[in-house]
C-alpha cells in the first residue's frame, strides 16, 4: 500500500501542477502560460482524489482492509513574473489521507515545498501558428520530516526532487496543443528502520529512489476568459521494483501510470480567475487507480502597472 | 539576468540533491574474521542435539607428508595464485565469517517469505505447503513464530556441528595448508586453528540441510551460496579440498539430528484447524470474556494457533504453563477500560518520536521479523568482539533458542487467553502499523525483546542496560502503534526476560565461558 501513496503523491503533483493549473495567467510548471512582468499570482486550491483498486505490480486488485483510500489536499501557490518570459513559482500543499475500511490510521500534514523557475526562450508567429517553447527547472523538498514508511497512508515520498521540463506549445486561432516532457531526479530517502526488503534485503535505513519521467499532452480551447482543455499524462519510473503479492507498498516501488483529465479555467477579470480539474488513472503499476477533482482560484496582483499585464501563451 | 536565475536554481538543486545514490550497507565493510581466542577447547562445549563426536564416522585425514595431501597442496598453490576478480569478491564477502553471513542470508530469506497469503476468490485463504513449496502461496510464510524457530534451528545446527568440528580438529590437529607450505598465497588472516575438518565447510553442510527444511523454495540460491562459501576457503588458501569434503559431510550429519528434532517438534500441527479456532472462541466466551476476532477482511484464521505446543529447545514442555503470564485484565474491568483509553490517546496524538519508534520496531510484513531485528542488533555488537566461528555460532544459538522459546510461550499465552486487540474493543483506535492477526495478550515483540535483551546482556558485557532500554522501547512501540495494551507489553517483557534468563543459565554451564 505504500506505493499507492507514493503514486498518489506523484499523481498529486501532477494534478496539482498539471491539471490544476488553476492559474489563469501564469501558471504552473507544466502548462504553457506565463505571468507578465512584475505580476504576482496567488493561487489557492483544494482537491480530493481516491481509489479502491490498485495495481500490485501488474496485478489489479482491491483491498478490503483499506476500502477507499482518499487523499484530500489544499495548496497555496505563488507565481511571480520576473519578466514576461521568466517566472518564479513556489508551492506548498497540505495533505490528509484516510482509509475507509480496516484499522490503519490516516496521516496529515504539510508536504513538499516546491520552487520552480519557468523560462520562455522562444515565442514566434509562424504563419497562422503561434509557437512557444518553455523550460522549467524545479526543486521540491519535504517541508518537515513526515512519515514515509507507512505507505500508502503516508502523505508523501519524502525525498528531494530536482526536475527539468520542456514544454512545446502551438496555438492556432483559439485552439492549442501542448506537449511536454519532464525528468525528475530524486534523492535517496531515509527510513526509520535499519533494513528493508525490495527484491533483496538491504541493510541500511537509506533507500535509493528511482528517477522518473513525466509526459503530457494537452489540447483545447484558449480564449481570453475561458481556457478548456483535455490532457493525457504519463509517469514512468526508471527503476524501482514491484509490490510483491499481498505486500505493502514501498517508497521506491516502480510507480507508473497513465491518466486522462479535463480542465477549465475561467477569468472573471484580469485579477480573478477560477479553475477546476478532474483526472482519472487509466492504467498503472504499483499505484492506485485514482479519480481526482480539484478546484481553486487565482488572484493576480499587478505590482507594476496594468498595462504590462500579459496573459500569454 | 534570466540566465543567472537559472544557474542559481540548478546550482542549488544539484548541491541539494546528490547525484550519487549508492548506499553503503551496514554489513558491507566488516573486517575479516581474526579471532582473538581460537576457543581450542570448544569440542568440549555442550551441544543441543548433536550428541557426541563418536556418533560421527569422520575419517582420519591423510598425513601432511602423504602424496595425497601434497597433491592437494600443489593444487591449492595454483588456485590461490590465479584468482579472478570475481573470486576475490567472493573471498571479501565470506571472510567476515560464515556464521555471520548465513545469519544475514537467513534474515533475507525470512523477509522475502514474510508475506501473508492472498485470499482465494471465495474469501478463504490458501495455506503454504512444505510438500509443494514452489506453488503459490510459496512455502513458507515466515511469520514471527516460524522465523523464530527457523533462526533457532539454523543457529543450533551450526553451533552443534562446529562443536563436533572443534572436537575433530583437536583430535587430528592437521595444520592449515599455509603452515605446511609457504608457497601458498593466503588472502585472509592466518590462524593456528587446526584445519581438518574445515569449519566453514561444516557450516555450509549444516546450513544446507536446515535450509532444505526451512526454505525449500530457495534451495537453488542456498546451494549457490553454500558452494561459494566452500570455494572461498580454497581460493583464500585456508583449506585443502579434503578439509572441505570432511567438513561438509560432518556438517550434514550433525544437521540431520537437528532436522530430526525439528520434524518432530509439533510445528506441522501448529496451524490448527477450524474446529480448534471455534473451540478457542467458545472457551473464551465460557470464561465470560470477549474472544479475539480477526480484524482482517476477509477474516483470516489466527496465525499458528497451536504454535504454543511446539517443543521448546531450552526447557521441557511441562515448563511452558509456568512461564505463561497471569490472566489479562478482564475486558469488562476498569483497568482494561483505562488501558484502552491510553492506547486511544497514543494513536490520536502520535508524536514524531513515537511514530519513529513504531516504524523502527514495526518488523511487520515483508521484514525479517522481531527475532531477525534482534539478530541484526546482536550482530552489530558481535562483530566488535573478534570471535571464533564456534563462538559466533554459540551466541546466535543462545539468542535464537531464547527467542524461539519466547515465541512458544508467547503463542501459548495468546491462545490460552484469546484476548482481543484494542481496535476490536474500541474501533475508534486507528493503528499506526498493521494489526497482527492473532490475539493481543501477551505482546510478541515484548516477549521476543525481553528474551533477547536478557541473553544479549549476558553475551555482550557492559551493554545490558542498553539492550534493556531497547527492549522496553520495542515493547512500548506496540502501544504507540495502537495494537497492544500496556498489560500485553509489560507481561510480555517479564515472560521474555524469564526465558532469556533460562538461556543465560544454559550459557553459564555449556562450557563456553
Amino acid at each position: 500500500m505504500k506505493n499507492f501513496y507514493g503514486k498518489f503523491i506523484l499523481r498529486m503533483i501532477f494534478l496539482i501542477f498539471s491539471s490544476i493549473p488553476l492559474f489563469s495567467n501564469a501558471q504552473t510548471d507544466q502548462d504553457a502560460l506565463m505571468m507578465g512582468h512584475r505580476n504576482l499570482c496567488v493561487a489557492g486550491m483544494g482537491g480530493y482524489s481516491s481509489w479502491t483498486n490498485y495495481w500490485e505490480g501488474e496485478f489489479k486488485r482491491d483491498n478490503e482492509n483499506i476500502g477507499r483510500l482518499s487523499t484530500t489536499y489544499g495548496m497555496l501557490m505563488l507565481n511571480y513574473g520576473l519578466s514576461n518570459n521568466l517566472n518564479i513559482l513556489a508551492s506548498l500543499p497540505y495533505v490528509s489521507t484516510r482509509a475507509s475500511k480496516g484499522t490503519l490510521a490516516g496521516f496529515n500534514g504539510l508536504q513538499d515545498l516546491g520552487f520552480y523557475l519557468k523560462w520562455r526562450p522562444l515565442r514566434k508567429q509562424l504563419g497562422k501558428q503561434k509557437i512557444s517553447v518553455f523550460g522549467v527547472g524545479s526543486f521540491t523538498a519535504p517541508s518537515n520530516d513526515y512519515d514515509i514508511d507507512m505507505q500508502p497512508m503516508a502523505i508523501g515520498l519524502g525525498g528531494k526532487v530536482l526536475s527539468a521540463r520542456i514544454i512545446f506549445d502551438v496555438q492556432r486561432n483559439k485552439f492549442f496543443s501542448t506537449v511536454s516532457a519532464g525528468y525528475m531526479h530524486r534523492s535517496n530517502v531515509e527510513l526509520d528502520r535499519s533494513a528493508y526488503f525490495t527484491d533483496r534485503q538491504i541493510n541500511s535505513n537509506e533507500v535509493r529512489m528511482p528517477d522518473a519521467g513525466n509526459f503530457q499532452l494537452r489540447t483545447g480551447y484558449r480564449g481570453k476568459k475561458l481556457i478548456a482543455e483535455a490532457f493525457l499524462l504519463n509517469t514512468t519510473t526508471f527503476g524501482g521494483f514491484d509490490i510483491r503479492k499481498n505486500d505493502m507498498p514501498f517508497v521506491s516501488n516502480k510507480m507508473n501510470s497513465n491518466s486522462a483529465g479535463l480542465e477549465a479555467k475561467y477569468y472573471l477579470n484580469n485579477a480573478l480567475g477560477f479553475n477546476a480539474t478532474m483526472a482519472h488513472t487509466l492504467s498503472g503499476r504499483n499505484v492506485g487507480q485514482s479519480t481526482g477533482y480539484s478546484a481553486g482560484f487565482l488572484y493576480t496582483i499587478n505590482v507594476k502597472s496594468k498595462a504590462s499585464q500579459t496573459k500569454t501563451p | 539576468m534570466k540566465n543567472t536565475y537559472i544557474y542559481i536554481l540548478f546550482y542549488l538543486g544539484f548541491s541539494l540533491v546528490s547525484c550519487n545514490k549508492d548506499i553503503v550497507e551496514i554489513n558491507e565493510n566488516y573486517q575479516a574474521l581474526d579471532p582473538v581466542n581460537l576457543d581450542l577447547k570448544a569440542g568440549d562445549w555442550k551441544p543441543f542435539f548433536a550428541g557426541v563426536s563418536t556418533d560421527y564416522p569422520l575419517p582420519a585425514p591423510e598425513a601432511v607428508n602423504s602424496p595425497a595431501y601434497q597433491k592437494e597442496l600443489s593444487e591449492l598453490k595454483t588456485i590461490t595464485t590465479s584468482l579472478t576478480n570475481e573470486q576475490k569478491e567472493v573471498i571479501n564477502y565470506w571472510k567476515a565469517g560464515s556464521v555471520l553471513r548465513w545469519n544475514e542470508i537467513m534474515r533475507e530469506l525470512v523477509a522475502k517469505h514474510n508475506l501473508p497469503p492472498y485470499q482465494n476468490s471465495d474469501g478463504t485463504y490458501p495455506a503454504p505447503s512444505a510438500a509443494n513449496p514452489f506453488s503459490y502461496p510459496i512455502f513458507p510464510f515466515s511469520n514471527p513464530p516460524y522465523a523464530a524457530r527457523a533462526y533457532a534451528y539454523l543457529s543450533i545446527a551450526q553451533y552443534d556441528a562446529l562443536i563436533m568440528a572443534w572436537k575433530f580438529k583437536a583430535q587430528y590437529n592437521r595444520p592449515a595448508p599455509y603452515k605446511v607450505d609457504g608457497g601458498i598465497q593466503v588472502s585472509i588472516p592466518k590462524s593456528d586453528l587446526p584445519s581438518y575438518p574445515s569449519e566453514d565447510a561444516v557450516i555450509s553442510g549444516a546450513t544446507f540441510e536446515l535450509m532444505k527444511l526451512l526454505f525449500p523454495a530457495d534451495i537453488a540460491y542456498v546451494t549457490r551460496k553454500a558452494e561459494e562459501e566452500k570455494n572461498y576457503r580454497l581460493w583464500s588458501g585456508a583449506n585443502v579440498k579434503s578439509d572441505i569434503v570432511a567438513g561438509d559431510s560432518l556438517g550434514r550429519w550433525v544437521a540431520r539430528k537437528v532436522v530430526q528434532q525439528a520434524r518432530a517438534d509439533g510445528m506441522g500441527a501448529a496451524g490448527g484447524n477450524a474446529a480448534i479456532w471455534k473451540q478457542l472462541e467458545d472457551d473464551c466466551k465460557a470464561r465470560g470474556e470477549t474472544p479475539w476476532m480477526s480484524l482482517e477482511a476477509p477474516a483470516r484464521p489466527p496465525m499458528l494457533c497451536l504454535f504454543g505446543n511446539v517443543k521448546p529447545v531450552l526447557f521441557a514442555p511441562s515448563l511452558i504453563s509456568s512461564l505463561r503470564a497471569m490472566p489479562p485484565p478482564s475486558v469488562n474491568s476498569d483497568k482494561m477500560r483505562a488501558e484502552i483509553e491510553e492506547i486511544l490517546k497514543f494513536t490520536q496524538n502520535p508524536t514524531k518520536e513515537n511514530t519513529r519508534i513504531v516504524n523502527f520496531w514495526a518488523d511487520g510484513v515483508g521484514t525479517y521479523t522481531p527475532p531477525g531485528h534482534w539478530n541484526a542488533i546482536g550482530t552489530e555488537e558481535f562483530v566488535k568482539s573478534k570471535m571464533s566461528e564456534v563462538r559466533w555460532a554459540r551466541n546466535y544459538a543462545l539468542l535464537n533458542a531464547a527467542m524461539m522459546d519466547a515465541a512458544i510461550v508467547c503463542w501459548n499465552t495468546k491462545f490460552f487467553y484469546f484476548n482481543p486487540r484494542p481496535s476490536q474493543l474500541r474501533p475508534a483506535i486507528k493503528t499506526l502499523t498493521g494489526v497482527p492477526n492473532f490475539p493481543a495478550y501477551t505482546s510478541g515483540h515484548s516477549t521476543f525483546s525481553g528474551a533477547a535483551a536478557a541473553i544479549l546482556g549476558y553475551l555482550v558485557p557492559g551493554k545490558s542496560a542498553q539492550f534493556d532500554a531497547m527492549a522496553l522501547e520495542a515493547s512500548n512501540s506496540r502501544m504507540y502503534g495502537g495494537i497492544h495494551y500496556r498489560s500485553d507489553c509489560e507481561q510480555g517483557l517479564i515472560a521474555g526476560r524469564k526465558i532469556g534468563n533460562i538461556a543465560v543459565d544454559r550459557a553459564k554451564m555449556d562450557g563456553g565461558n
